[in-house]
């Protein structure tokens, strides 16, 4: 059996981090730890090694560009797609040199989160 | 606070409620904002710095929140603290979209909730601040935009 893929969620609104794990549970997944701030997702983050992570940016205590670079210090294979509403050009090209691997914008729907999310895992 | 800055919001809120329920919602004329208190059941509050300074709220009703719960979760029943968190997403992506307009020195807060009906939502006096109604299904809602 293929080895499932460490997915871990960050995202101050909970209604969000449950609509990203309900469209994602039909891949191979296993989502290995969530967070609704960015103090708690960078703790998260070292005790759950995940493979992929999805991550807002505006968030209480940290936020997730900065979050991003923390991340990225302590495993850069680790792959993130960034989720937010923040969806200008310059904060995607931000989060890209950053380290982001994909930048979605939020509101985003079922479709687009898989399309992302697809070209993350192949 | 100007014509065009509106025409953000209102673009920002259409494009929410399509592309999250793929229904259209409709805005009527914005208008000043005066004594009379604007505020239903949820609120949502961001609060706006850098480039523009100012806040921004929505507010609406549980039972329009509870419908579009129940649409984005996909499921038959929502619980309170699920659309308690929606009035406050809902405020956090309308506000940051608004920078694919104003650019990125256009800061948010994170949301700040109110549930339950107070008497107003308290903005700066010294701004001229805009209401704009919006009209999902048959629920109504209302944006309040005060920026400098």
């Amino acid at each position: 059996m293929q080895k499932k893929i460490k997915v871990m969620i960050v995202d101050d609104s909970s209604i969000i981090r449950q609509v990203i794990q309900k469209h994602l549970s039909e891949y191979n997944i296993e989502v290995v730890g969530t967070a609704g701030d960015g103090k708690t997702a960078i703790e998260v983050f070292k005790k759950t090694d995940p493979d992929i992570v999805t991550l807002d940016i505006t968030m209480p205590e940290v936020d997730g560009l900065t979050v991003l670079e923390e991340m990225m210090k302590i495993n850069n294979t680790a792959k993130v797609m960034v989720i937010t509403a923040l969806s200008d050009k310059a904060t995607g090209l931000k989060a890209m040199k950053k380290g982001a691997k994909s930048f979605l914008g939020k509101p985003f729907t079922p479709e687009k989160l898989k399309e992302s999310f697809s070209r993350l895992i192949e | 606070m100007n014509e065009t800055d509106l025409h953000f919001f209102i673009d920002s809120t259409v494009n929410y409620f399509e592309e999250v329920t793929n229904e259209k919602a409709t805005t009527g004329i914005p208008y000043i904002k005066g004594d009379e208190p604007v505020v239903l059941e949820y609120t949502g509050i961001i609060g706006i710095s850098g480039k523009r300074k100012g806040s921004v709220y929505i507010t609406t009703n549980a039972a329009m929140l509870n419908d579009l719960a129940k649409i984005i979760l996909n499921l038959e029943e929502v619980g309170v603290e699920d659309i308690r968190d929606l009035i406050g997403e809902i405020a956090n992506t309308i506000s940051g979209n608004v920078r694919q307009a104003y650019g990125s020195d256009f800061m948010i807060s994170v949301p700040v909730v109110v549930d339950g009906k107070t008497k107003d939502i308290r903005l700066p006096d010294s701004i001229q601040s805009f209401v704009i109604p919006i009209m999902w299904r048959n629920y109504k809602s209302f944006l309040a935009v005060c920026l400098e």
